[in-house]
């Protein structure tokens, strides 16, 4: 850890007193040179500890810096809807230390040279970790697939790959893929969405479509896909990721797949725990999105699926939008929302003030999880004595009103403007340095340069 | 009322009005001026991103007879196809002192855009949007059926609902904005209503409407029935197999000549065909039907100005128009947060 390319402002020791760890008992975290250097109770006044800045974080809770697998940064190509820079100071103030970029910018992250560029643009921008994600198909177009190994082999180190936005629906293509990325301990992120079915879909097809004359977006859909795929994952040996599941019925086949051993993990999105169908019939675009919300059955079986474990992961599916393209009809508005400065609240809102799970439980399906599924080694790790300090403080007391407009993210699409929440980030350390203090960024990790060692020595002409 | 958006949240108590006030205003239309001065110096605007040659005059028919001054805004080949949207479209209308948006919209919910944001603050008239509502063709046709069913009983329509009426609306459900506004009003003025279609022009999530359900137009008829509708098919559906052909179709679920003679064979000589036109003579009706005495086709256009002008001018007069609603109160999330229980 090159600690010495930090300001001395910025950087150094950091005693944490007082925090619930998990949730659990108050200890002390010391935070030296990007590691817990150690963990206990009264620190403060130990040798270990002189010179640390001391935290006051009594009833604060301790959690690792959360980790999402399913973020859109929209850079390159629509830097007017976000930028590396701004989203990842929207992760960092929403607790997270790392994010997986979706592939779907413009040009599409199907090479090593955008996947490359991309995580350049984080590590120069510092908030978080930003591992892109890279796409499974060539321009996601579902006919080529891209290629995968020379991304999973560039600096970016891909080991996530999805054509997010659009299914690979061609079995054949899927198979390949999932077949193809066992060589390099890859993952298939798969957007599950058959697209015949769901021509022109705008919401979720049920009793409010039925009264909106919304053209309808049908569970099946989304079931027939991952039923599919949980089989061609068995049937390869490979290992599948079902992004941003939103049925019951998806979550039934999830956990039959697991329970005859298929490698098969799922995520959730905030939105999708907690809010439904019946938004639509304000006909407001903020609430268009893809999959759509689902009915309170749905959302209900969602939680529960994610307590159980049968889902493993909370993934914001964050998609920032500019303004014009929402400010229209329902039907010519773009789907998404934004979520990385909403989902510590909206988890702690639907499961933990619910009783469905507690911090140890969420430390589980906002980082552990999450960082096994993409493979990234120092992220989600436990909150121990020599392990990397990428830590959230969180006050689970505090009560806040959503405001769009107050966002570090350059989207104002947030479905939950207005609601009161519970839970707020007051600090995010990311390799023991504080990128939020007090609620508010402070300042970005600065990254070492490029070790040329760790680079691929041998890197393929061309592939940069 | 502020704005005449769908039939689904129009109370008892307004519906009464609309069609009472139309009764008045179609008395105009019998006189040698067909003229009233109510809405003089007032601007109504066609905001028209939809073809529909009917609706619109109807409605330039029905803001003249009130000496509204009426501005026709085709979205082809103006400003719109250009890309402009809907919010530059509707600050335009706001800025040149339009006092009522009649629009029409391929796009569900359109009209509830314009009447929820703060976009333009005039009354917002819903002329068809998408596959959702056209709450005043359900209107007319309720007015339609309302002095049907009075001249049967030997009643007064002032006043009056449909209760104890039986309508039969048979076609394309699916897509149709037509069928959806006259479930809710009927149900609302107390008719049973009975939908017939093919499985696949339903939508997923009709059986919680207030209505039954048939796939089968014969057994609807020998059941008794008082009116009934046919809704256009569109030639399009065919190609995206939601029936095998349109003869089948026509046989199944059209209202052919055996239909029509079925009816005089049931012995139900009062029961009245409608239409919204237009109609595909051939396809979702013979044309021994549409000009048949029982059609009210003819009578359902001219029904449909005074209907139009009872929505205007109930909009638009002093007296009866709600103050405008403060914007914020319709954008919050809040208000919208309380339908998340229903």
């Amino acid at each position: 850890m090159a600690h010495d390319h930090q300001d001395a402002a910025t950087s150094g020791a950091y005693l944490i007193r007082g925090a619930a760890i998990l949730g659990g008992a108050a200890e002390d975290l010391l935070i030296r040179d990007g590691i817990i250097a150690e963990r206990g109770q009264d620190l403060a006044g130990t040798d270990a500890a002189e010179g640390a800045t001391v935290i006051e974080a009594a009833g604060l809770v301790a959690l690792p810096g959360m980790v999402d697998i399913h973020t859109h940064l929209r850079e390159p190509g629509r830097e007017d809807a976000e930028t590396v820079e701004t989203g990842t100071r929207a992760a960092a103030l929403g607790g997270y230390t790392a994010v997986h970029a979706m592939a779907n910018s413009n040009p599409v992250a199907d090479t090593a040279g955008v996947v490359e560029q991309v995580h350049s643009l984080g590590r120069a921008a510092g908030w978080v970790d930003v591992r892109p994600v890279g796409a499974v198909t060539v321009g996601l177009a579902g006919e080529q697939l891209a290629e995968l190994g020379a991304m999973a082999d560039s600096r970016a180190e891909v080991r996530v790959f999805s054509d997010d936005g659009i299914c690979v629906h061609d079995p054949v293509i899927m198979r390949r893929a999932l077949e193809y990325v066992k060589a390099f301990d890859g993952v298939v992120a798969q957007h599950a969405q058959e697209p015949r079915l769901t021509a022109g879909a705008q919401m979720n097809e049920g009793d409010v479509s039925a009264v909106l004359g919304l053209t309808g977006w049908p569970a099946v859909a989304e079931e027939s896909i991952i039923a599919r795929d949980v089989l061609l994952a068995q049937h390869v040996g490979s290992r599948l990721h079902v992004c941003h599941v939103s049925t019951a019925g998806s979550v039934e086949i999830i956990r039959w797949a697991k329970a005859r051993g298929i490698n098969v993990t799922a995520e959730v999105t905030p939105h999708h725990l907690l809010l439904t169908d019946e938004l639509v019939r304000s006909y407001d675009p903020v609430y268009k999105v893809n999959p759509p919300l689902r009915t309170d059955s749905d959302v209900q079986a969602l939680r529960a699926a994610l307590a159980d474990g049968t889902i493993d992961v909370v993934g914001t599916d964050h998609a920032p939008h500019p303004s014009e393209h929402k400010e229209c009809e329902w039907a010519q508005a773009a789907m998404g929302m934004t979520g990385l400065e909403t989902a510590l609240s909206v988890v702690q809102d639907t499961m933990i003030e619910t009783g469905l799970m507690g911090w140890e439980d969420f430390a589980r399906v906002t980082s552990t999880d999450p960082a096994a599924i993409g493979r990234v080694a120092d992220q989600g790790r436990p909150l121990e004595a020599g392990e990397p300090a990428n830590v959230t403080l969180v006050d689970p007391a505090a009560r806040w009103t959503v405001d769009p407009s107050k966002m570090a993210t350059m989207g104002r699409n947030s479905p939950f403007a207005g609601r009161e929440l519970p839970g707020k980030v007051v600090a995010t350390f990311f390799k023991g340095h504080p990128t939020v203090l007090n609620g508010e960024l402070n300042t970005p990790y600065r990254h070492p340069a490029y070790r040329e060692t760790t680079g691929p020595a041998t890197a393929p002409a061309g592939g940069y | 009322m502020k704005h005449l958006l769908s039939t689904e949240d129009l109370s008892l108590s307004n519906a009464i009005r609309i069609l009472d006030t139309a009764e008045e205003m179609s008395a105009v239309g019998d006189r040698e001026v067909k003229k009233l001065p109510a809405l003089r110096g007032r601007t109504v605007v066609n905001l028209f991103f939809e073809d529909s040659t009917r609706t619109r005059i109807s409605f330039e028919a029905a803001a003249k007879r009130l000496s509204a001054d009426v501005i026709n805004f085709a979205a082809k080949g103006s400003s719109v196809s250009k890309g402009e949207s809907l919010k530059d479209t509707a600050q335009t209308l706001a800025a040149m002192g339009a006092d009522a948006v009649v629009i029409r919209h391929w796009a569900s919910g359109a009209p509830h855009r314009l009447a929820a944001t703060d976009w333009i603050d005039a009354a917002v008239i819903n002329a068809g949007d998408g596959t959702h509502e056209h709450p005043t063709q359900a209107l007319l046709d309720a007015f339609t059926m309302r002095r049907h069913w009075a001249t049967l009983n030997g009643t007064s329509s002032a006043g009056a609902d449909l209760r104890g009426m039986r309508v039969a609306i048979a076609g394309d459900v699916l897509h149709s904005r037509v069928a959806r506004s006259n479930v809710w009003l009927l149900r609302t003025l107390g008719a049973e209503v009975t939908l017939v279609a093919p499985p696949t022009l339903l939508p997923i999530g009709v059986g919680q409407w207030p209505c039954s359900v048939s796939y089968n137009m014969d057994e609807t008829l020998e059941k008794g029935v008082d009116a009934v509708m046919m809704l256009r098919v569109q030639g399009e559906r065919m190609n995206a197999s939601f029936f095998p052909t349109t003869r089948e179709y026509s046989r199944r679920w059209g209202f052919d000549d055996n239909r029509l003679r079925t009816l005089d064979r049931l012995g139900l000589k009062d029961t009245i065909i409608m239409h919204p036109g237009p109609m595909n003579r051939g396809l979702e009706i013979s044309s021994a039907a549409a000009d048949s005495h029982r059609s009210t086709v003819l009578a359902q256009v001219r029904n449909g100005v005074s209907i139009r002008m009872a929505a205007l001018y109930l909009l638009l007069s002093g007296d009866t128009r709600e103050p405008a609603a403060t914007p914020a109160a319709y954008s919050t999330n809040a208000a919208y947060s309380t339908k998340e229980s229903h």
